[in-house]
């Protein structure tokens, strides 16, 4: 899917660690484990890591004073926090203290890979760039238009957004939870199937009358955009 | 510690130690400003009327010659008083008078002084004070008029012994004040700290003695036994939330179990084994569900989180959810619409109202969209705050289990074959107390709508309590 990452997994339950470690290579990536905060800050400093995961409630030195004091040292390696902590202000002073994204426990690991995944491309993203294009599908985010194989398709403003998201992040598996916050700026957990229904609404505009799917559905984790012949 | 020891520093004791010095010191110095002022007073008195008879007494030695004086001098230095005369001649010769024994050259000058003196013909063991005059007349007589001033001695010593007892009084009652003032206070405060510790050390049952007597000791004990009261409440709420969590995550849990067991049973092939595990993250997941919101619904009505509301427009997050829902409502069979015109600045938190709207939402879809029917949310102010309200068409709820129904795991379908909790409104009035406002159900006439009143300032904010962890009431829905 994408190309393999180095990740820095700093976490002081070793059994959470290991599966974490386990699960990440069985993807394709690298991941070094450091077991507590001040380890974490020497892996952190000497290897060169694309995403650093990062629990709150750490021996030694806490999590976010761990992040403080990589950024306050110009380290902008992503990191993704993981903590038990789920409230909105402990997610609020999580952002806070330098973090790129918060992840609660417990969490399903396609949530941490997909998460971890979109952080890791962050540095080589296309946020900056005006037309995003996959395949034969457009979309030109300063004329809010967008199109396929040339013919326009019409896109509620939400619907715009929802698909400018899964075209930034285009290869790569985002979340529903990542949707809902990203497109919807709300962090909570919806009961029902909000998310899908949007997606599916979005699906049979872009893919409807066309041979080839873009958008994808992937079991247990999320959705996917890109150009199926890849 | 000895029983005096504790006395003396008690604060009681310590306070009216410092009344007494500042009373002392005030009464002591209101008495020698009033001795100091009677003083002058008497001199001044004394002065004006020895001046007086010595222009007498000098207009009729012009008038009538040295006889004439000496015969006035002579008749009024037989009078009984205090007052003194001597006329002498230039060299000291006296022609009249009822004093001797004036210390010499006392006659030389003219002028005002004090002088010790004798009576004529008495031999005292010690002289008399006075004040005294002398005039010197045309003629070189000299004329001494004086008052005896003992009277003047006596009034200070009256008053200095009126200073001095008056300080040993005011010492000793407020010594004595001091000590029983002490012994009182310290007498009911001990009784309060021993009634303490026997809460303390488990009895929540006790209370501390109120006398009746509406003192600031009995609103204090008042105060305090209300505060125990609360707590025993509060304890009591506890207990019977953590019961019901308790046996309603039994139940999932119970099913989960049931249902690995049966997959290392029963299950054969792979997709088999995909299927139980999968249903089992499912069930899992689920129970994290009820948990998050256990967690949520304690954090709101605790009160935390309060310090972290900010500016928000209630408007737009009604506006943002319904948009949110609206292709759901739509594959349920049923219409969403929102009517939320202006934007409705208010004091809270984005995240949780936002979860409150969708909880009403989902609500208001689960029972409301098998009927075909209408979800309505609007957002509006009026004078009370801001309402937003979530109407459906569904079979609403009776009037007598609209209160029920906000409280934990409550489900009014006893078969609860319907999704959900039974935490979606229960987590919506927390947030609702949370912001100071509340959520009321309503009938729909027909169907249900859920009123979620939240005030626009921020001064309407509870303390956080009040119906913060009140147990249950009533039967469950179980």
């Amino acid at each position: 899917m994408t190309s393999s990452m180095k990740l820095l997994i700093v976490e002081d339950d070793r059994e959470a660690a290991a599966y974490m470690v386990k699960a990440l290579s069985e993807a394709g990536h690298v991941a070094d484990h450091a077991a507590d905060g001040a380890e974490g800050y020497e892996f952190a400093t000497s290897g060169s890591y694309d995403v650093l995961v990062v629990d709150r409630m750490l021996p030694k030195l806490d999590g976010l004073s761990l992040i403080g004091r990589l950024r306050a040292e110009g380290a902008t390696t992503p990191v993704l926090i993981l903590s038990a902590l789920g409230h909105v202000d402990d997610r609020v002073q999580g952002l806070r203290a330098g973090g790129d994204d918060y992840l609660t426990k417990p969490y399903a690991f396609a949530e941490l890979l997909a998460r971890v995944e979109t952080l890791a491309r962050r540095g080589q993203a296309s946020a900056g760039d005006t037309v995003y294009r996959v395949a034969d599908l457009e979309i030109d985010r300063l004329s809010h238009t967008c199109s396929r194989a040339g013919q326009e398709i019409v896109l509620q403003p939400r619907e715009f957004r929802l698909l400018e998201y899964l075209m930034r992040n285009a290869g790569q598996v985002v979340t529903r939870t990542m949707l809902l916050e990203n497109v919807w700026d709300y962090h909570f957990d919806p009961q029902t199937n909000v998310i899908d229904v949007h997606v599916s609404r979005l699906r049979s505009k872009i893919d409807k009358g066309f041979d080839k799917p873009l958008l994808h559905t992937v079991r247990g984790a999320g959705y996917l955009i890109r150009d199926g012949a890849r | 510690m000895t029983a005096l020891g504790k006395l003396l520093r008690t604060t009681a004791f310590k306070l009216a130690l410092a009344y007494l010095v500042v009373f002392a010191t005030l009464s002591v110095v209101v008495l020698i400003y009033v001795s100091w002022h009677a003083n002058a007073l008497i001199a001044g008195q004394l002065n004006a009327t020895v001046n007086a008879e010595i222009t007498g007494l000098a207009e009729q030695y012009r008038q009538g010659g040295i006889r004439r004086l000496v015969a006035i001098v002579e008749e009024r230095s037989n009078r009984s008083g205090g007052s003194i005369y001597l006329v002498t001649t230039m060299t000291g010769e006296v022609l009249a008078g009822n004093v001797s024994g004036l210390p010499d050259a006392s006659l030389a000058e003219a002028g005002e002084r004090e002088l010790p003196y004798q009576r004529a013909g008495e031999t005292a063991a010690a002289p008399y004070p006075a004040v005294v005059r002398v005039f010197v007349l045309p003629g070189g007589y000299r004329l001494l008029v004086g008052r005896d001033t003992e009277e003047r001695e006596r009034l200070s010593a009256v008053i200095s012994n009126a200073v001095q007892w008056s300080l040993a009084l005011v010492v000793v009652l407020g010594l004595a004040g001091g000590v029983f003032v002490a012994k009182r206070v310290l007498g009911r405060i001990d009784a309060m700290t021993e009634t303490a510790r026997t809460i303390m050390a488990g009895d929540l049952s006790g209370r501390l003695a109120v006398t009746g007597s509406d003192d600031e000791f009995d609103r204090l004990a008042q105060a305090t036994n209300a505060m125990l009261d609360r707590i025993n409440e509060l304890m009591a709420g506890l207990k019977e939330v953590s019961d019901n969590i308790a046996h309603d995550l039994k139940t999932p849990l119970t099913r989960l179990r049931n249902r690995a067991e049966t997959a290392l049973r029963t299950a054969s092939d792979e997709d088999e084994w995909q299927a139980s595990v999968e249903q089992i993250i499912a069930d899992a997941d689920a129970m994290l569900g009820i948990f998050n919101a256990l967690l949520l619904i304690a954090r709101a009505e605790s009160g935390g989180g309060r310090d972290q509301l900010v500016p928000v427009d209630l408007a737009d997050i009604a506006e943002s959810v319904a948009e949110l829902y609206e292709p759901l409502a739509e594959e349920r069979g049923a219409r969403l619409t929102v009517n939320a015109p202006t934007p409705i600045r208010l004091l809270g938190s984005r995240e949780l109202i936002g979860q409150a709207v969708a909880n009403l939402i989902e609500n208001a879809l689960n029972y409301a969209a098998a009927a075909g029917g209408e979800v309505a949310v609007s957002a509006t102010t009026d004078e009370d705050g801001a309402r937003l309200v979530v109407a459906d068409r569904g079979p609403g709820v009776p009037e007598a289990d609209r209160a029920r129904a906000l409280e934990r795991f409550v489900r009014l379908d006893s078969s609860r074959s319907r999704p959900g909790s039974g935490l979606g409104l229960a987590l919506v009035a927390a947030v609702a107390r949370l912001h100071g406002g509340t959520l009321t159900l309503e009938d729909n006439a027909p169907g249900l709508r859920a009123v979620l009143a939240l005030p626009l300032t921020p001064a309407a904010l509870p303390e956080p309590s009040t119906p913060a962890l009140a147990p249950p009431r009533g039967a469950r829905a179980v």
